[in-house]
C-alpha cells in the first residue's frame, strides 16, 4: 500500500475514537437513554393495503385510564418527504391508506401495556380499494391510481439518451439483450428504530433524540409538521446502531413521536418492533431490468440500452432520486460511447422504498456486469481483459456530465486478478466450483444537496481554549462508519498533534454546525475537507503565535508531534499547549470555521435530473468471488472473496478495510438469501429469521485491498469507501455460479430453489434437444 | 374507561449480577432482558429483534451464553448472570473488549455486547478456538456492519492475549 506519508494514522490505522464505549456497553443508543417517567408511544397501523378511510374513532382509546394523548391524521395536515416536489406522505394517514402497516393513529400512555390496550380500542373502518403488489399490476391500464396526479401509477419516468445508440449497436459484432430481476431487500440494521421526544411546555421547546442519519432534515420536517419555529427544536444524536440508508430520510415514527410529545405535553419514548422496522422499510426496491449491450469482437462496448422498472411502494420517499441514480451510474465506470436509459418508478400498495447502500446503482450494475460476462464468454474473451478494454481515462467528463477526477479501476483489477490467482485457476476449477468477477463504483457525496440553501456543503468548527484541548464540532452523523474518527484524524494530522488531544462533538443542533447528514458517502469527502480547512485556519493562528514567541517568520514554523519548531531545527521549540496559551492572549478562546463546497461544474449536467449521480469523486472497485455449488441441494456457498477498492487515500486503513468487508458482505446477503416477501401486502419476512441476513456461519473470508488514486479534490486525496464495492458482489457471484455449473441466473437472490429450477430447466431443454435430434 | 388492574404477580429474585448478589421483586413473566435493562439499568444488553433472532441481548448465565430476551428473569434464581458491563476489571477492558476495539470487531457497536458475551463463553470453554469453532459459537449473533471478518480476527486476537 502506498500512502501519503504525512498521515501518521495510515501506518496501521486507528481504532474508532468511540470504540471503547461500544465494547464496554457504555455507549447509549436511543432506547438506552434515560426515559424514566416518559410516556410510551405505540402506533395503530392500517390493516388493509388500500382503502378510503370512512371512520376513525379514537374516543375509547383516549378515555382509557393511563392514556395521555392520542393523535391521528387530523393532528398533522402537513406532508413530509425528501424532495420538495414529491412530499406526498402524511406522518399519519389522512383520507386514504395505501399500504398495510401505514400509521393511522398513535397513542402515548403511562406504560406499554396500556398503550397497546388503547390501540385495541381504536375503531377504524375503510372502503377497500383495489391494491397492487407488482409493478405490472400497478401500471396496467385502468388501474386505480394511488395518487390522483400520477397517471399510470408512475412516480417518475426518466428517458435519457447520450451518444448515438443506434449507430453503436450497428457497429457491434455481438448484440445481446437479457432481462434481470432483483428482489426487494431491507437494511436490517441491528438497532431497531427508536425516538425520544421531549416537549417542554414552559419554554415551548422540543428536544428530539433519535436514530436519524439526517438530523438536519428531520429538524426541518419537525418544524413543518408541528408548525414550530426551528429555533425551538433541538436535535441530539445518540449512538446509532447502523443505518445503511434506513434512516437517511425522515421517518414517520419520528414525526409521530414528536406529535405525541407535543399533544401529551411531555416526554414520549417510541421503540418500534422488528416487524415495524420492516414496515417502515425505505430500502432497495424490487427491480425489473431489460438490458441490451453491443460489443466488438475485441470486447469494446459500443452501446448500452437499459430499461429499469422499480416497484417503489406507496409513497415517493427518495424514489425520484433512486430511479435517476440507476441510469446516471451506468456512466462513470467504463468508457461507453452511447447509453440510452428508460426508468420507471412505480407506485404500489407496499411499504415505501427509499435509499439503501449503493443507492440506485446496485441492481442496474448487477444486470450490466452479468451481461458483460455472458457476452465475454460468447466471444471467448477473458472478463478482466474486457474491462481493461473499456477503461476510462481520468480526468474526464462522462457523456451525462459527471466529473471523473481520479480513476483507480485498472489497479483494482490487477490486485484482485493476482490475489485470486485468476489466470492460473480460471477454466481449471474442480466440478461445482467457480470463479466470477465484476466491477462497480459509487459517488463520494452528491455534489448537489437535496435541500438547496446556497450554504457550503459542509461546515466544521474547531475550537481551542485555555486547557489546550482541541474540540471539533460537526453535525456529521457517525452511525458506526467512523466519521467522528475521520474528523479527529483530519484535524490531528493537519495540526500535527496527537489524536487523543482531540475531542469530537457530533450531532447536537444546539452546538454543532448544520450538516446535511450521513448519505451518498458524503462525509469523508465533504466534512473531511471542511475539517482540514478548519484545522488549517487554527494552525495559521497558532503558527503566528509560535512565530512571535520564537522570533521567527511564520512560514518557517512547523508543528510536528505537538511541538512547534523553527524549520526542521530542534534547538528552539515550543510545546503545543504553550503555543495555545500564547495565541489566546488578547484574543481569548478560539473557534474557527472550516467549509467545503462542490463547485458548480461538478454538480452535474443541465438535463432534467442531471444533478443525480454528480460528485467530486467516484470510488472504484473490482472483485473476484469463489463459489461452490452443491449439485444435490443447489446450495451456493461463497468460499472466498477478493475485493480491491480505490478510495483515493485511506485516511484510516483499518476503517476502510472494515467498510469494504461490510459492504461486500451486504452485497452477498442480497445476492444469496435476502428478500422481503408480501402476502396480499402483509410482510411475510418481517423478522430476522424469515428475512435471511447471512450469519457468521455462512460468511466467507473477504480479502480487502486498498488502492489509492489520490483524488485531486479529496481530503488528503481520499474518496468514499463504504458503498462502492457492494454493487460488484451480486454480479460477481452470479458469474461465479455460471462458471461453476454453467447456468446463468437472471434473478436475485440466488436461492437454492431458483438454482434448482434453473438446473431442471436446463435438463428439460437438453432432453427436448436430444429427442428432437433423434426424431430428425 | 377504567383500566383493568393488571394481574401482576411478583416474586423475590435473588441472583448474582456481575459478581454481586442482589434481590429484586420481579414479575413472573418478566424477561431477563427487561429486568437487566429496566431494573438493573444495564443498558449494554440490547434488543435487536422480536425474540431470539439476533443475539444482541446475549448474556452469560452460569457462564453459558443465553439470549436474555427469551429467558425469564425468575429462571435465574440463585444463579450468576454476567453482562458486558461486568467484563472490565477495575476499569481495564477485558481481552475480548480490547481486541474488538483494536481490531475493529465493532462498527456501529449495537451487536457488540452480545457478540463479546458469546465470544466470552466460547473462550472460557475453548481458549484456542479455530475459525470454524468461532463461526459455530457466534452463529446466533447477527452483525450488519462488519461482514464478520474482523469479528473472527478479534476473537482470535483475544485468545492470543494474556487474560
Amino acid at each position: 500500500m502506498t500512502g501519503d506519508p504525512r498521515i501518521h494514522a495510515k501506518r496501521q490505522g486507528v481504532p474508532l475514537i468511540d470504540g471503547i464505549d461500544k465494547v464496554t456497553g457504555r455507549a447509549r443508543y436511543t432506547a438506552d437513554l434515560d426515559h424514566a417517567g416518559a410516556l410510551i408511544g405505540r402506533i395503530f397501523r392500517s390493516p388493509v393495503s388500500h382503502g378510503e378511510i370512512l371512520r376513525l374513532d379514537v374516543s375509547q382509546a383516549r378515555a382509557l385510564e393511563g392514556v395521555v394523548a392520542v393523535v391521528t391524521g387530523e393532528d398533522c395536515p402537513h406532508t413530509y418527504g425528501v424532495l420538495p416536489v414529491a412530499m406526498n406522505e402524511y406522518p399519519l394517514a389522512r383520507e386514504r391508506v395505501r399500504y398495510r402497516g401505514e400509521p393511522v393513529a398513535a397513542v402515548a400512555a403511562i406504560d406499554a401495556e396500556t398503550a397497546e390496550r388503547a390501540l385495541g380500542l381504536i375503531i377504524f373502518e375503510v372502503r377497500a380499494l383495489p391494491a397492487y403488489y407488482t409493478s405490472e399490476d400497478a401500471r396496467a391500464p385502468g388501474a386505480q391510481l394511488l395518487h390522483d396526479n400520477k397517471a399510470g401509477n408512475l412516480e417518475r419516468e426518466v428517458h435519457h439518451e447520450f451518444g448515438d445508440v443506434r449507430q453503436g449497436f450497428a457497429a457491434a459484432d455481438l448484440v445481446r439483450e437479457e432481462k434481470f430481476s432483483c428482489a426487494e431487500v431491507n437494511h436490517a440494521q441491528i438497532e431497531p428504530h427508536a425516538s425520544l421526544a421531549d416537549y417542554d411546555p414552559l419554554t415551548g421547546r422540543l428536544t428530539v433524540q433519535t436514530v436519524s442519519q439526517v438530523g438536519y432534515y428531520l429538524h426541518l420536517m419537525l418544524a413543518r409538521c408541528l408548525d414550530m419555529d426551528t429555533a425551538r427544536i433541538r436535535m441530539v444524536k445518540p449512538f446509532i446502531g447502523g443505518g445503511f440508508g434506513a434512516r437517511v430520510e425522515v421517518l414517520n415514527f419520528e414525526i409521530i413521536t414528536a406529535l405525541l410529545a407535543h399533544a401529551a405535553v411531555g416526554k414520549v419514548m417510541m421503540q418500534l418492533s422488528r416487524e415495524e422496522n420492516f414496515l417502515t422499510h425505505r430500502a432497495r426496491p424490487q427491480t425489473d431490468m431489460k438490458l441490451k449491450l453491443g460489443m466488438k469482437r475485441d470486447g469494446r462496448i459500443t452501446a448500452c440500452e437499459c430499461e429499469v422498472v422499480q416497484r417503489g411502494g406507496a409513497y415517493a420517499g427518495y424514489g425520484i432520486v433512486t430511479i435517476l441514480y440507476a441510469g446516471a451510474l451506468l456512466h462513470g465506470l467504463y468508457d461507453i460511447p452511447a447509453i440510452k436509459y428508460d426508468g420507471y418508478r412505480v407506485y404500489a400498495n407496499l411499504p415505501p422504498c427509499g435509499a439503501m447502500r449503493g443507492h440506485g446503482s446496485v441492481t442496474a450494475r448487477h444486470g450490466f456486469e452479468c451481461l458483460l460476462d455472458r457476452m465475454s464468454r460468447e466471444l471467448g474473451l477473458d472478463p478482466f481483459a474486457v474491462r481493461r478494454t473499456n477503461l476510462l481515462r481520468a480526468p474526464t467528463r462522462t457523456m451525462n456530465d459527471l466529473t471523473v477526477n481520479s480513476y483507480g479501476l485498472e489497479e483494482c483489477l490487477s490486485k484482485v486478478e493476482q490475489a485470486s490467482r485468476w489466470r492460473e485457476r480460471i477454466g481449471k476449477m474442480p466440478p461445482g466450483k467457480g470463479l466470477g468477477m465484476a466491477c462497480s463504483h459509487y459517488v463520494s457525496g452528491a455534489a448537489k444537496p437535496i435541500h438547496w440553501t446556497g450554504e457550503p456543503h459542509a461546515a466544521v468548527n474547531v475550537r481551542v481554549d485555555f486547557d489546550g484541548g482541541v474540540t471539533a464540532l460537526t453535525g456529521a452523523a457517525d452511525i458506526g462508519q467512523g466519521s467522528s474518527t475521520m474528523v479527529a484524524i483530519a484535524v490531528a494530522e493537519t495540526l500535527g498533534i496527537s489524536l487523543d488531544r482531540i475531542r469530537v462533538v457530533a450531532g447536537d443542533s444546539a452546538v454543532t454546525p448544520k450538516d446535511n447528514g450521513a448519505y451518498s458517502s458524503r462525509i469523508t469527502f465533504m466534512v473531511g475537507n471542511a475539517a482540514i480547512d478548519a484545522a488549517r485556519k487554527l494552525k495559521a493562528i497558532l503558527v503566528e503565535a509560535a512565530a512571535h514567541k520564537l522570533e521567527a517568520a511564520p512560514e518557517d514554523i512547523e508543528c510536528v508531534a505537538e511541538e512547534f519548531h523553527v524549520g526542521s531545527g530542534k534547538q528552539s521549540s515550543l510545546p503545543f499547549a504553550e503555543v495555545v496559551k500564547a495565541a489566546l492572549v488578547d484574543r481569548g478562546p478560539i473557534t474557527v470555521l472550516g467549509t467545503f463546497t462542490c463547485p458548480p461544474e461538478a454538480q452535474g449536467g443541465k438535463h432534467r435530473g442531471g444533478a443525480v449521480g454528480s460528485t467530486m469523486g467516484f470510488s472504484y472497485a473490482a472483485q473476484v468471488v469463489e463459489v461452490s455449488v452443491d449439485a444435490a441441494t443447489a446450495v451456493v456457498t461463497v468460499d472466498k472473496v477478493w475485493t480491491a477498492l480505490d478510495c483515493g487515500c485511506a485516511i484510516n486503513p483499518l476503517a476502510v478495510e472494515g467498510q469494504i468487508q461490510g459492504s461486500v458482505w451486504m452485497g452477498m446477503g442480497q445476492a444469496l438469501s435476502e428478500e422481503t416477501h408480501y402476502l396480499e401486502g402483509l410482510p411475510a419476512h418481517a423478522g430476522l429469521l424469515e428475512y435471511r441476513v447471512p450469519t457468521i456461519a455462512e460468511s466467507p473470508q473477504i480479502e480487502a485491498y486498498i488502492v489509492e488514486s489520490h483524488d485531486p479534490y479529496g481530503p488528503f486525496g481520499a474518496k468514499e469507501a463504504s458503498e462502492g464495492a457492494l454493487a460488484g458482489f451480486p454480479p460477481a457471484l452470479v458469474n461465479a455460479v455460471a462458471n461453476a455449473i454453467g447456468v446463468d441466473m437472471d434473478e436475485l437472490p440466488v436461492t437454492p430453489d431458483r438454482v434448482m429450477a434453473a438446473l431442471v430447466e436446463r435438463r428439460r431443454k437438453s432432453r427436448v434437444a436430444t429427442a428432437r435430434k433423434a426424431a430428425s | 374507561m377504567k383500566a383493568e388492574t393488571p394481574p401482576l404477580k411478583k416474586r423475590l429474585l435473588r441472583l448474582k449480577l456481575n459478581g454481586r448478589w442482589r434481590e429484586d421483586a420481579v414479575a413472573e413473566n418478566q424477561l431477563l432482558v427487561d429486568y437487566l435493562r429496566d431494573v438493573a439499568r444495564l443498558t449494554g444488553v440490547k434488543t435487536g429483534c422480536d425474540g431470539g433472532e439476533c443475539g444482541a441481548c446475549m448474556v452469560l448465565v452460569d457462564g453459558e451464553a443465553a439470549p436474555s430476551c427469551i429467558t425469564l428473569a425468575v429462571r435465574c434464581e440463585g444463579r450468576s448472570v454476567e453482562t458486558i458491563e461486568g467484563l472490565a476489571q477495575q476499569g481495564r477492558p477485558s481481552r475480548l473488549q480490547r481486541a474488538f476495539h483494536e481490531k475493529l470487531g465493532t462498527q456501529c457497536g449495537f451487536c457488540t455486547p452480545g457478540m463479546i458475551m458469546a465470544s466470552e463463553a466460547l473462550l472460557r470453554r475453548n481458549p484456542n478456538p479455530s475459525d470454524d469453532e468461532i463461526r459455530t459459537a457466534l452463529a446466533g449473533n447477527l452483525c450488519r456492519c462488519t461482514g464478520y471478518v474482523k469479528i473472527i480476527e478479534s476473537v482470535k486476537a483475544a485468545a492470543g492475549m494474556a487474560p
